[in-house]
């Protein structure tokens, strides 16, 4: 059994990153043309440490299954990215955004890698200012910022509603500027279907061409997976249709371990489903919850138009079960808070499935155009999917799930339990504890990509540049693509009569129903039981039109869906060892009497951490002990 | 330096300076013509004899000449590139709203010169001595072709396929020529629309004028 | 409402496409396009029918990926919207709708509905950057940019790269996509460094690449999902000019 090594210097918390960074090794400008670099996903992490390792001369390639890396779904963020710059003189600081983030994840992340991502937080926005990312600017020129969901300063820069479409396109620039001097070959439209190891350490990757269905090999040095989270899981969720957790599930089941897999953010704010052929529930930014004041009619079944429910007759039920943050409370406690609300009878809309979200006062107060100014196209995308106006109604709101905070485990090195392989942005467990706060997945996934991952992946090359190029004529990546193949013959083959997507919306079912806002022990068992049964069912009546040598989005789908099947397992599993509630993880069993989170630090101060053990087996539990020495573990209190 | 003469934006730059140019001659043509409706040849005689005579106007002539050439044959060029450009076509001919001039530049510029063509023959030629005729009294000349109702009639067709033309071409040209601005644009649009029916209207009203007086 | 489609269907780059027509029935008017093509698709699976391919991922009008020729209007009759956003509200009963990818030959077909875009990709790698280096910048208050070119920077910078423009353009030019990039750097006091240098090598990479010109008739304009100011093309041609 591997021992968790978390490789965090020593020092003073403050100090440690520096000192991490004088003393790692380097790799002379030669020798860094002659090393390669595979990194999967162009999302925010994976384009911008393909443009600044590209920077550094290191040979790269990059991948995405997207026509364009683009497109990578970190581009529908929208509220913005924090920083720690002080710049409204509010008594924001390094150390105040780390004690935020630790908080928020409520005492579940790792110090040390919490306080560099605050820490480099800062040259993250320096960098996107100066590569031209147009951020909200005041009259005097200087940039903006807005606070957001679970903190008391203003730390967040924004561009409108488009913050993540913006980084990432400056990212994307970035890259860009590395393929055209060659530094970095790109490679759209393939999906990273396998990982190569060869004497255990990652040495490549097997890909699918999707326009021509070929299987490709390819070698490196080293391969960094930023390939985001699996909040596709739900079936329903803000994440892009085609977000997958297939690459860190290869890794997982060739070693690399797992991290909090349970641990899942669920967003508040979002558009309730419409219709049964849904896809996606579209998120409206976190940053409406500003202005935006959310409400159910203090009556049951109350079926009068929201305008004509008078002021006294209203439940502004986040102001008053939370009076310090009101609205902005984090967003692990307002998705419980509207879930609560509407199990007990007094949601809105068709299906009592949805909260609203006034703008009546705000625009009362500011004036429409002030308004406009801040939200106009969120507003407007509100108003196509649903024909309803927010500038006159309220909107309504449900909760979806939204973000991954668990993911695979990496040490401060960023490097996963397999020598070689790195894991970075959200497909990492690293930052956010047991949630994210709002703001901070664009900070942290920049951070990994542009300055933390370039200044330690060269401590683990430093000793790989003897070696020649990795060679794809091996064993290994000869059994690794048979085994691939035959996965996908396997897919094809079995001709039932169900369709990938119907068997999706099931397996999304079961895991919205028993591993979605609040758990319980016994639900947890049922699912796991529901969950064999699908998986079964899916692998004796699954019909996969088409064929293997073209584009055929069927078996694409296919494939990441018997991913899924395997991860859904591992989240039941670790929702129901996590027998506490923290962060966005609620067990029924464990809360207070006032129905907040009741966490248990005694048993459970620590990241579960997932090994695989083979084929229906169940994954062994390592325990990584969280260790505070900078911040008392104190109780998350938002009252 | 090809890629840079050659490269779409500096043709359609080229294309716009040779456009603005020629309609800056429209106005000067038709105030001479104007003095056509007048009883009285000399005037006109003698500013036509003017126009091929001064040794300033023989200049601008040459330069108008070569304008007209490249306006034309880049305009051409690039419309072939441009049907390159969309070897498929689509199956629902689009129903974007876009103005209704832009759509057909090419036709209404080819429709002008084939009147171009024919108003060589009518005038120019003559004053080279190409073609029989008396350039010293192109008055009565003029007068003659507008007593012919086929004459009158392609006249008049091509002049409003002229203003379709400037329609579209004043601001475009202003456009292509980067010269965009909050308060001026608006301003040009208007001017866009004076010389479009202005310059138009005032050549119309010479050939009606003199078809039906006689 | 009841619907009949008639889609674009061509099984890959090579092959010879052509139209084929799909009844569907019961179709909610609170779908979007795509949704009415998912349950298309899941119709044709479930006959053992090869679905039609169409590129999608984000569903909430950023990403780009999706785009189809509608009726005569890239991403539909509806202004201003992508086609994942396009409610089926804005059809009614009994309509014929007649979906086409887009087409240029700078855009070749994939596979049905998906186009390879790989062109625009290669524009912006001739110059859609600032040439930085990670960890050189300076403290990002020390760059004042002035409020209104802030803005109407990031009102280009919004640009998704779906396409769209090329699609409505009768000649497929993409200087709209190309003016907008341009736009959002030359703006910005961090970009004029090398804004000479950057309109010139991405107009060159357009022009290789075979789109067209520009006719300035503003079809890019009224269908770009985003709303792209055709001011933007005056400015890359001004950029243009002041390069040489």
């Amino acid at each position: 059994m591997k021992k968790l090594d978390s490789k965090i210097p020593d020092g003073p918390l403050a100090q440690k990153w520096t000192k991490y960074k004088a003393s790692s090794r380097l790799i002379s400008p030669a020798n860094k043309r002659k090393l390669e670099i595979i990194i999967v996903g162009t999302g925010l992490s994976g384009a911008s440490a393909a443009s600044a390792l590209g920077e550094q001369g290191y040979s790269v390639s990059s991948f995405c299954y997207q026509d364009s890396p683009r497109r990578a779904h970190s581009v529908a963020a929208q509220g913005g990215i924090n920083a720690a710059k002080n710049y409204r003189n509010d008594g924001d600081s390094v150390y105040r955004l780390f004690t935020d983030m630790i908080k928020g994840g409520d005492f579940r992340s790792r110090e040390a890698n919490v306080y560099r991502a605050a820490e480099v937080s800062n040259q993250v926005i320096d960098h996107f200012t100066a590569i031209g990312v147009p951020f909200a600017r005041d009259y005097g020129g200087t940039p903006e910022t807005r606070s957001f969901g679970g903190v008391q300063v203003s730390r967040t820069f924004y561009a409108k509603g488009q913050t993540g479409q913006q980084c990432l396109l400056g990212s994307y620039s970035s890259l860009n500027r590395q393929i055209k001097k060659g530094n970095v070959k790109m490679f759209p439209r393939r999906e990273m279907l396998d990982l190569v190891l060869v004497d255990g350490k990652a040495r490549g990757i097997i890909t699918r061409n999707l326009i021509t269905g070929e299987i490709e090999r390819h070698g490196a040095h080293a391969v960094v997976l930023a390939t985001g989270g699996y909040g596709t899981i739900y079936y329903l969720s803000t994440l892009a249709v085609n977000s997958n957790a297939s690459a860190a599930l290869k890794a997982f089941k060739k070693g690399a371990f797992f991290a909090n897999p349970a641990f899942i953010q669920i967003h508040p704010t979002c558009i309730p489903q419409l219709n049964e052929f849904q896809k996606k529930l579209t998120l409206m930014s976190e940053s409406l919850r500003n202005d935006g004041r959310v409400w159910v009619p203090l009556k049951k079944d109350d079926k009068r138009q929201p305008g004509d429910i008078p002021e006294g007759e209203r439940d502004y039920f986040l102001e008053r079960r939370y009076p310090a943050f009101g609205n902005l409370v984090p967003r692990d406690v307002a998705s419980r808070a509207v879930k609560e609300r509407c199990d007990a009878g007094y949601g809105v809309g068709e299906a009592k499935l949805a909260v609203y979200l006034d703008f009546r006062d705000a625009i009362e107060k500011q004036g429409r155009k002030a308004i406009e100014d801040k939200y106009a196209n969120l507003f407007r995308m509100y108003e196509t999917i649903t024909g309803s106006d927010p500038y006159k109604e309220p909107m309504s709101i449900y909760p979806a799930g939204h973000y991954t905070m668990g993911g695979l485990w990496v040490d401060y090195e960023l490097m996963t339990t397999i020598p070689g392989l790195y894991a970075i942005g959200e497909s990492n467990f690293s930052d956010h504890g047991a949630n994210r706060l709002g703001a901070g997945s664009l900070m942290q996934a920049a951070g990994d990509g542009y300055f933390i991952l370039p200044n330690t992946i060269n401590n683990y090359l430093a000793d790989e540049i003897q070696r020649p190029k990795t060679s794809t004529d091996t064993p290994e990546f000869e059994e690794a693509e048979r085994a691939v193949t035959e996965r996908i013959n396997k897919l094809m083959s079995i001709r039932g009569k169900q369709t990938v997507t119907s068997f999706h919306r099931r397996l999304g079912k079961i895991m919205w129903d028993h591993v979605g806002i609040i758990r319980n022990g016994k639900g947890l068992e049922k699912a796991l039981e529901m969950l064999e049964e699908l998986e079964d069912e899916f692998w004796k009546d699954l019909n996969v039109t088409g064929s293997t040598d073209e584009l055929n989005q069927e078996l694409e789908k296919a494939g990441r869906l018997a991913d899924f099947f395997e991860l859904a397992r591992l989240m039941v599993a670790d929702a129901l060892n996590r027998r506490e509630s923290c962060g966005a993880h609620f067990r029924e069993e464990y809360q207070t009497p006032d129905g907040e989170a009741l966490r248990n630090d005694e048993e459970f101060a620590h990241v579960a951490v997932w090994e695989y053990a083979g084929k229906n087996k169940a994954a062994l539990l390592h325990r990584e002990l969280l260790i505070f020495k900078e911040l008392e573990m104190n109780v998350r209190s938002y009252v | 330096m090809n890629k840079i003469l050659f490269s779409s934006v500096s043709m359609k730059f080229v294309m716009a300076l040779a456009g603005i140019f020629l309609l800056l001659f429209l106005p000067v043509h038709l105030a001479i013509n104007l003095m056509l409706l007048k009883n009285d040849p000399e005037p006109f005689n003698s500013a036509a004899a003017f126009m091929s005579s001064f040794p300033v106007i023989k200049v601008i002539e040459v330069v108008l000449f070569a304008a007209l050439l490249i306006h034309l044959f880049y305009g051409i060029y690039l419309q072939i590139k441009n049907l390159l450009a969309r070897p498929v076509r689509y199956a629902v001919n689009t129903r974007t709203k876009v103005s209704f001039f832009s759509k057909f530049m090419i036709w209404t510029g080819l429709s002008i010169l084939i009147f171009l063509v024919l108003h060589f023959f009518n005038f120019y030629f003559i004053k080279l001595g190409l073609v029989p005729g008396n350039p010293e009294d192109f008055y009565s000349h003029a007068h003659a072709l507008f007593k012919i109702p086929a004459y009158n009639y392609i006249y008049l067709g091509c002049f409003i396929l002229l203003g379709l033309h400037l329609f579209h071409a004043f601001s475009s040209a202003f456009q292509t020529l980067g010269l965009n601005h909050r308060i001026w644009t608006p301003v040009v649009k208007v001017l866009a629309r004076i010389w479009a029916i202005g310059i138009p209207a005032g050549f119309a009203l010479i050939s009606l004028t003199l078809w039906v007086s006689r | 409402m009841n619907l009949t489609l008639k889609i674009w269907r061509q099984k890959n780059a090579k092959a010879k496409g052509g139209f084929v027509t799909y009844k569907m029935e019961n179709v909610s008017p609170a779908m979007s396009f795509l949704e009415m093509l998912d349950a298309l698709n899941e119709k044709l699976a479930k006959e053992n029918r090869d679905p039609v391919a169409f590129d999608h991922d984000c569903r909430e009008g950023i990403c780009g990926s999706c785009g189809m020729y509608i009726n005569g209007h890239p991403h539909g009759p509806v202004p201003a919207i992508t086609t994942c956003h396009l409610p089926m509200r804005y059809f009614s009963d009994g309509d014929t709708i007649r979906v086409e990818p887009w087409r240029a030959k700078a855009f070749p077909v994939v596979k049905d509905l998906i186009v390879d875009r790989s062109a625009f990709d290669k524009i912006q790698c001739e110059g859609g950057f600032i040439s930085l280096d990670t960890g050189s910048a300076p403290d990002a208050g020390s760059i004042p940019v002035r409020k209104r070119d802030a803005d109407t920077s990031f009102d280009a910078a919004i640009c998704i790269g779906c396409g769209a423009c090329v699609a409505a353009c009768k000649n497929a030019s993409a200087m709209l996509f190309v003016s907008a990039r341009i736009s959002q750097y030359a703006l910005l006091p961090q970009g004029r460094t090398e804004a000479r240098e950057r309109a010139g090598a991405m107009v060159a990479g357009m022009d290789e690449a075979g789109f067209g010109s520009c006719s300035n008739t503003g079809a890019c304009e009224a269908e770009c999902p985003k709303e792209i100011k055709l001011t933007n093309i005056a400015r890359l041609n001004r950029e243009y000019y002041k390069a040489y």
